[in-house]
């Protein structure tokens, strides 16, 4: 049996092995046996051994014990032998492996040899898994080869300088002036290395591609002679004429005329012609026409030029060939911010390209769809839209939901086809959105207050309709707490009336309660607008008063928390619930009360989402020194501070009573600020910093009307990584005059760092009347405080 | 730049694998298992390119096999199908009618045919006929050195 028989019998037996187990009996028996014949030494056969190993190798199996045959057979004078070992060195070796350096010496000598095929395999070894040492080592003998007449040579050892160069970028300059020569050469395997070659040392080094830019009148004349040149069988395909190369000086053409006005006006006129007599009936056109476009787009051609590129983008996707609509619609992703208004035109397509049935069609048309989004078309695209977002593939449906909102966000045409289209993304796809989108849809809701009674009847509707999108469900439930009373007035302007009572409404937010499919968090927000009902509706308090106390038993901690309190505000704090449950303020988007941030992570911790009204309750049982009742600081409308009056005596201590003499205390290096101003009385901020993390903050009140300031309160709310400490006011009487001062020493801990920010309400009586105000302190004397400059929303 | 190129079965058995980079085992194995498992669950008729990390991959189906390979950025996917068509050419005007089996019992064949057309992940020649002569050269040259081996009796062949 002849040796090569050996190997497909091997093969043979191999493949007939039922298992796996099986297979690995075979393999050890064959390794056992070829690591005999690899110590037999010379015996004729080595080079079938090492061949049967390559193929254990390639099934998976360790073959490390080859390496050192590899080395052999590369030495061997025989050239079957050679090129089954050269084979091996690329299989089995690479530069981390030390085996390879001992290969160096014989690819020195083959790159000699008198045989061209010998000297091939050398080459192609080396520039395939040369390392940098080998190729440092060889570098000289590849530039001389860079020079030889043979062109099978000249080809390969160009490719060769391209590796050498990848490997070790400083030898560029050795090859940089053979490089230039290599350009008038007629063969076409050498002229396609040149340019890959010279794309390389121009990629790596701006100083040769400078140099490179006198070639481009060569480069366009040979683009030229392809183009327009006779058929030639030798290099054609589907019609054109070496397509391979003609991409490789496209793509130099690329580099070379960006950013630069005198080359890329040099190749105008090419890139007109190419683009124009290309015919991209088949691939290998096609592949040239979009190396054309992509380097149209990237150097400074002239506007004509640009249209023509974008059309025959916007031609490839009319194409029937599903990859060459995919290509267009990523060109068009690269050009669709710099050449927006060409790529409009060819929205109609690219919406329709949505419903092919290609994944990745439908993902490259969704990103550009949204990409062309505008106010003019915002109507139609949105149409679109939710129609995709109906039936599209479940990966992407966050992707294109989000993408709504953004597109909602920033065109709207009015607040009630916004509402609507959110509305709509939440009952289509409720579960797939992010969850910041509930307190955003809350924000525009209640900012949106003329359309109120709409908003309420709308989600009332769909509430009743399907309760399993918990977005939906969570936003529901709060309109309807918030605005219970309009969807009871039955009657609204852009809805048809429909006559809802107050046991539906009731009936609606228990099924929400009760059903399973209700996670915790939304649970939590039918509950508390079942209680904040009980100050809208006039017959049905009993039924709430009911619900919420069966919840005072409810295995889930958060609701059971929830209830018990409101039951407490039916019984001890009856009084206070018509106040603590009133309608919400408008909340600004930036504005404390309504944290993007905040809320949003909230929600995603579900066990802890309380929407802030209900917070307003019990400062008193969950009296912490954490002072973030930022809705204490609400609107205009909340009453007195009644509810708030224990919130900042949490702490006192005798000496404080020292910081009645603040102003003889040594005054600290930073100014006083001063930030509040009005009806005499001035408010004062000064900052001590103690520690990293620790700030002393000391407001101090002063009155310089007529009149006693009494009544003085302060209270401050921090963002919520900061910790905030209050120590009991001096006093809460100012006299008038300037006779005496309050202070209030305020603690700060922030153990994050965040750029330091202080709401303060103000409230006291002046002359018999009752005034609160709320400041604001954005930033606190920069000397003191050296915080990050992160920003972390109050 | 070509990162890789890949031909596999159906069943993802391996039966060629050229890397251009240097990369260790265990990453070459990830990368082959990647490669199998993405490209075997594509659907008929969608297109041959997909994303992964941060490479394009190109893949096109012949027969029973798929060859597959992994590009740069900035390289031409449809320029890619190209190279991977001319590939299948050479192979098929090697063996005559290639099959799956052809490049499984030789498939050292296949190895050096691929050598004579890619190197380093570049094109090294672009003329199909130039390629196969070199092929033909070099099979000549092997069995001429092989005739020399233990004394047995090989066909000469008048060589140039």
């Amino acid at each position: 049996m002849s040796p090569s028989a050996r190997l497909q019998e091997m093969i043979r037996v191999i493949r007939s092995a039922r298992t796996q187990g099986e297979e690995r009996g075979i393999i050890q028996r064959e390794c056992a046996d070829i690591r005999a014949q690899f110590r037999q030494g010379d015996n004729g056969v080595r080079s079938h051994s090492l061949a049967k190993l390559l193929y254990v190798h390639m099934l998976g199996y360790p073959a490390h014990f080859g390496q050192m045959e590899c080395v052999r057979l590369i030495a061997s004078p025989r050239y079957n032998e050679k090129r089954i070992g050269y084979l091996g060195a690329m299989m089995l070796l690479d530069e981390k492996q030390d085996a390879s350096l001992l290969i160096t010496n014989s690819i020195k000598n083959d790159l000699s040899h008198s045989s061209q095929y010998v000297q091939s395999l050398a080459l192609c070894t080396l520039g395939c898994m040369g390392s940098a040492e080998m190729c440092r080592d060889l570098a000289p003998e590849i530039e001389r080869l860079l020079r030889a007449s043979n062109s099978y040579i000249k080809k390969k050892a160009t490719l060769c300088a391209v590796h050498i160069i990848r490997k070790v970028p400083e030898l560029g300059e050795l090859f940089t002036p053979s490089a230039r020569s290599l350009l008038s050469e007629k063969n076409h395997g050498v002229l396609h290395g040149a340019v890959v070659l010279i794309t390389q040392l121009c990629e790596r080094n701006p100083d040769t591609l400078a140099q490179f830019r006198k070639a481009v009148p060569e480069l366009v004349q040979i683009m030229r002679s392809l183009v327009t040149s006779s058929y030639s069988p030798e290099h054609n395909i589907a019609g054109i004429s070496d397509p391979f190369l003609q991409v490789r000086i496209l793509r130099l053409l690329r580099i070379l005329g960006h950013n630069n006005d005198s080359a890329s006006e040099a190749m105008n006129d090419l890139l007109a012609q190419v683009a124009t007599n290309t015919d991209s009936s088949k691939t290998a056109g096609s592949a040239v026409l979009y190396e054309t476009v992509l380097t149209i787009m990237d150097i400074n051609s002239e506007s004509g030029l640009r249209v023509l590129a974008v059309n025959i983008l916007g031609r490839f996707l009319l194409n029937n060939d599903r990859n060459i609509r995919y290509i267009s619609m990523t060109s068009l992703q690269k050009i669709v911010q710099t050449d927006h208004n060409a790529v409009q035109r060819h929205r109609g397509t690219i919406v329709d390209c949505l419903k092919d049935q290609d994944t990745s069609v439908k993902r490259r048309a969704l990103d550009l769809s949204l990409a062309l989004v505008s106010a003019v078309n915002i109507r139609s695209m949105m149409k679109e839209l939710l129609v995709f977002l109906s039936s599209c593939p479940p990966e992407l449906r966050s992707q294109t939901a989000s993408g709504i909102f953004n597109a909602a966000e920033r065109y709207a045409p009015s607040k009630r086809w916004h509402i609507d289209t959110i509305m709509h993304v939440l009952t289509t796809a409720g579960g797939d959105v992010r969850d910041e989108t509930v307190p955003n849809l809350i924000q525009l809701i209640t900012a949106t207050s003329e359309l109120h009674c709409y908003t309420v009847h709308k989600l009332y509707r769909a509430l009743l309709k399907d309760i399993s999108q918990q977005s939906l469900v969570q936003v529901a439930c709060w309109c309807i707490g918030e605005y219970g009373d309009l969807l009871l007035k039955g009657e609204c302007d852009e809805i048809e009336p429909v006559e809802v009572t107050e046991d539906d409404v009731l009936d609606a937010l228990e099924t929400v309660l009760q059903s399973h499919m209700s996670s915790p968090a939304t649970r939590g927000f039918a509950l508390t607008a079942t209680m904040k009902l009980s100050t809208r509706i006039t017959d049905n308090v009993d039924r709430i008063r009911s619900i919420v106390s069966i919840y005072g038993s409810c295995i889930d901690l958060e609701l059971q928390q929830r209830a018990v309190e409101y039951n407490a505000l039916f019984k001890k704090y009856d009084h206070m619930r018509a106040a603590v449950l009133e309608r919400m303020p408008v909340m600004d988007k930036n504005s404390p009360g309504h944290t993007n941030g905040d809320i949003g992570e909230l929600i995603k911790e579900s066990d802890t989402s309380k929407p802030k009204p209900a917070e307003m309750g019990f400062p008193s049982e969950s009296a912490s020194q954490v002072c973030d009742l930022l809705d204490l600081l609400g609107g205009p409308d909340t009453p007195g501070p009644a509810p708030a009056s224990t919130a900042p005596t949490t702490t006192s201590s005798a000496g404080d009573l020292l910081d009645l003499l603040g102003g003889l205390e040594p005054t600290p290096v930073v100014p006083n600020l001063i930030v509040y101003e009005k009806n005499g009385l001035t408010l004062k901020l000064q900052c001590d910093r103690q520690t990293e993390t620790d700030v002393t903050v000391t407001l101090v009140g002063s009155n310089s009307s007529l009149n006693d300031i009494t009544n003085f309160t302060l209270q401050a709310a921090v963002p919520k990584s900061v910790q905030l400490q209050m120590k009991a006011p001096s006093d809460n009487v100012i006299p008038a005059q300037g006779l005496g001062q309050v202070t209030q020493t305020v603690l700060l801990n922030n153990p994050n760092k965040v750029s330091l920010k202080m709401r303060v309400r103000v409230s006291y009586s002046h002359q018999g009347t009752l005034c609160q105000d709320t400041v604001q302190i954005d930033s606190f004397p920069s000397d003191v405080l050296n915080c990050q400059p992160s920003f972390s929303p109050l | 730049q070509m990162h890789f190129l890949l031909l596999f079965s159906r069943q993802g058995k391996l039966r060629l694998q050229k890397w251009f980079l240097p990369l260790p085992e265990r990453e070459r194995k990830k990368i082959i298992k990647d490669m199998t498992t993405m490209v075997l669950a594509r659907k008929p008729r969608t297109c041959n390119f997909l994303h992964w990390r941060d490479l394009k991959i190109v893949y096109k189906r012949y027969a029973s096999l798929y060859f597959c390979c992994g590009l740069e950025n900035q390289d031409n996917e449809l320029l890619a199908l190209e190279i991977l068509h001319r590939y299948v050419e050479l192979l098929d005007k090697y063996f005559g009618n290639v099959c799956e089996l052809d490049i499984i019992f030789n498939f050292e064949k296949a190895y050096f045919i691929l050598d004579e057309f890619l190197m380093g992940g570049e094109i090294q020649e672009t003329s199909k006929q130039s390629i196969v002569k070199s092929i033909e050269a070099s099979d000549m040259l092997q069995e001429m050195s092989m005739a020399f081996e233990g004394g047995r009796q090989t066909v000469f062949k008048s060589f140039l």
